[in-house]
């Protein structure tokens, strides 16, 4: 029963921390976007450009798994034609930015987060604090501006080449009629589909960029406590990822 | 900005200093002054809190009891920016360089003075090739910190805390992992630093020989208070037990060498040895 007490209080507080340390973030992000533009331009590249072959490959085969299954089912109705309608909205709805999410969590958020832990743990942040260099805009701003903006680009590829992998399988190899694949999809995707797939792809942008870099700029800097950060990344982000995915999905369907 | 007093004698002192972490105490009412222009050495046994000092020192920790004035300032009153405005003239080598990694060699010298400073390019670089050519690294400036090795990473971050031609420079354990050629250097450079720009110097250091060749005063911390202090010759020569068996490296003395364990005899042959 103590126990639980203390694990509650202790699950309060750091919820707390983390929200002010949010707020820390974002009070500095506009600064650092204006004017220290060119280290987000980094962070965009280490994030989004290095992440670009993971997130282009598993789209391929996401792709292409859904334009199977999706064959397969919709071959009992005779609807095999609407196999592009199916597969549009599952990734640009779901699984476009789902799936990027998780990858990015595992890519880029662990990469992040035992690079900020690493730098604590060998004094830099405190090298950087004692040289009068605030590390909150110079170092956590960046990574989690960065992480913002390369997801919904990310996210971007994903859908697109996952609908080109599900192409390649449908048409190419099952031989669904080119032109019903496509054209269904024109008619039956609108804006609103596309833009509750952007708004998610920004909402988990920002929720697995702050939890890397508060995870990284909290961890016990070790080894040890570097290491147990990068797991809690992962674990957190695939948490929070799939709880906001639900939430939105309930409030915009 | 308030302005540090350049008058009186002691750059820092520090009060009836307390600080505990966790239920630990590692100073109870501390009293110390380093004077302006000197070199002052803080040595002690392992885990009496010298580097905890250092960070107090430069309000990377704040005390739970008593004061620190730097050049009649009271450090703790200072709100962010004016910290931030103090710590510029401050210098600082960590234990390991701390230098960030994704910066060249260069690039981590000219830090602080792309940070803080508008200079152009050209004046930078001027700037840093001379620090550097300094500590001997001239020819690495393109190298990245993880191709040096630790005693070169320390003389790089000794290039980068005098970049901003500081007032205070602290060095943190800066003779540990130097090979005898590169110390020489190192111990010169602290001297005559100090000597020709007025520097004052604040060493942390176990390494007594070294020090003693460097420091015009040195502060033995023990017990979390100050245990003695004065020039090497005087300390070299005190009847205090605990500055004998320091100065002269002795297992036997004030300080035990052995963590508190139980009974030698007792535990290697007493009833628990199964």
């Amino acid at each position: 029963m103590r126990d639980l007490y203390n694990n509650s209080v202790e699950f309060v507080r750091t919820f707390g921390a983390f929200q002010l340390f949010s707020l820390r973030v974002i009070r500095y992000s506009p600064l650092v976007l204006l004017s220290r533009f060119d280290l987000v331009v980094k962070q965009i590249f280490n994030t989004g450009a290095l992440s670009l072959v993971i997130i282009m490959v598993c789209g391929l085969f996401v792709g292409g798994v859904l334009g199977l299954q999706g064959y397969s089912n919709l071959a009992r109705f005779n609807a095999e034609d609407s196999i592009g309608v199916f597969a549009a909205f599952g990734l640009i709805k779901e699984l476009g930015p789902v799936i990027t999410a998780l990858l990015f969590a595992g890519r880029a958020g662990t990469s992040l987060a035992s690079e900020i832990g690493l730098m604590k743990a060998t004094d830099q942040l405190s090298a950087m604090e004692m040289m009068a260099v605030n590390p909150v805009p110079r170092v956590l701003v960046p990574r989690f501006l960065g992480g913002i903006i390369a997801m919904p680009l990310l996210v971007a590829v994903f859908s697109t080449i996952g609908l080109f992998g599900t192409h390649l399988v449908a048409v190419e190899l099952l031989s669904v009629d080119v032109g019903a694949f496509w054209q269904q999809i024109q008619i039956t995707v609108d804006m609103h589909d596309i833009n509750e797939g952007i708004f998610k792809s920004f909402v988990f942008g920002v929720a697995a960029s702050m939890i890397a870099v508060w995870e990284g700029y909290n961890a016990v800097p070790t080894a040890e406590g570097v290491g147990r950060a990068t797991t809690r990344t992962v674990v957190i982000t695939a948490i929070a990822v799939l709880v906001f995915d639900f939430m939105i999905t309930a409030l915009m369907i | 900005m308030k302005l540090l007093d350049e008058s009186s004698e002691n750059l820092i002192e520090i009060r009836d200093l307390k600080y505990s972490r966790g239920h630990r105490a590692i100073f109870e009412g501390l009293d110390l002054d380093i004077k302006r222009g000197e070199v002052t050495a803080l040595m002690g046994p392992s885990g009496t809190g010298k580097t905890t000092l250092l960070r107090l020192i430069t309000r990377q920790l704040v005390p739970q009891h008593g004061t620190i004035h730097i050049g009649g300032i009271d450090i703790a009153t200072l709100n962010l920016a004016e910290l931030y405005q103090l710590r510029q003239r401050f210098g600082m080598l960590f234990q390991n360089g701390a230098l960030l990694t994704d910066l060249s060699v260069f690039e981590n010298v000219a830090f602080p003075l792309r940070e803080h400073t508008k200079l152009t390019n050209r004046l930078i670089r001027h700037v840093v090739l001379t620090k550097l050519h300094a500590v001997g690294l001239r020819g690495a400036a393109d190298m990245m910190p993880s191709q040096l090795s630790g005693g070169m990473a320390r003389r790089v971050a000794l290039a980068r805390a005098m970049v901003m031609d500081p007032d205070i420079l602290i060095y943190d354990e800066p003779f540990v992992g130097l090979d005898p050629i590169s110390m020489g250097v190192i111990v010169r450079l602290v001297r005559r630093m100090n000597d020709t720009l007025g520097i004052t110097s604040i060493i942390v250091s176990h390494d007594v020989a070294e020090v003693s060749t460097v420091a015009d005063c040195s502060f033995l911390i023990s017990g979390g208070k100050v245990a003695a202090s004065g020039s090497p010759d005087e300390l070299r020569t005190a009847n205090s037990e605990l500055v004998r068996q320091f100065m002269h490296g002795m297992a036997d003395g004030p300080v035990a060498f052995h963590y508190h364990a139980p009974d030698y005899e007792e535990q290697l042959l007493g009833r628990d040895a199964e």
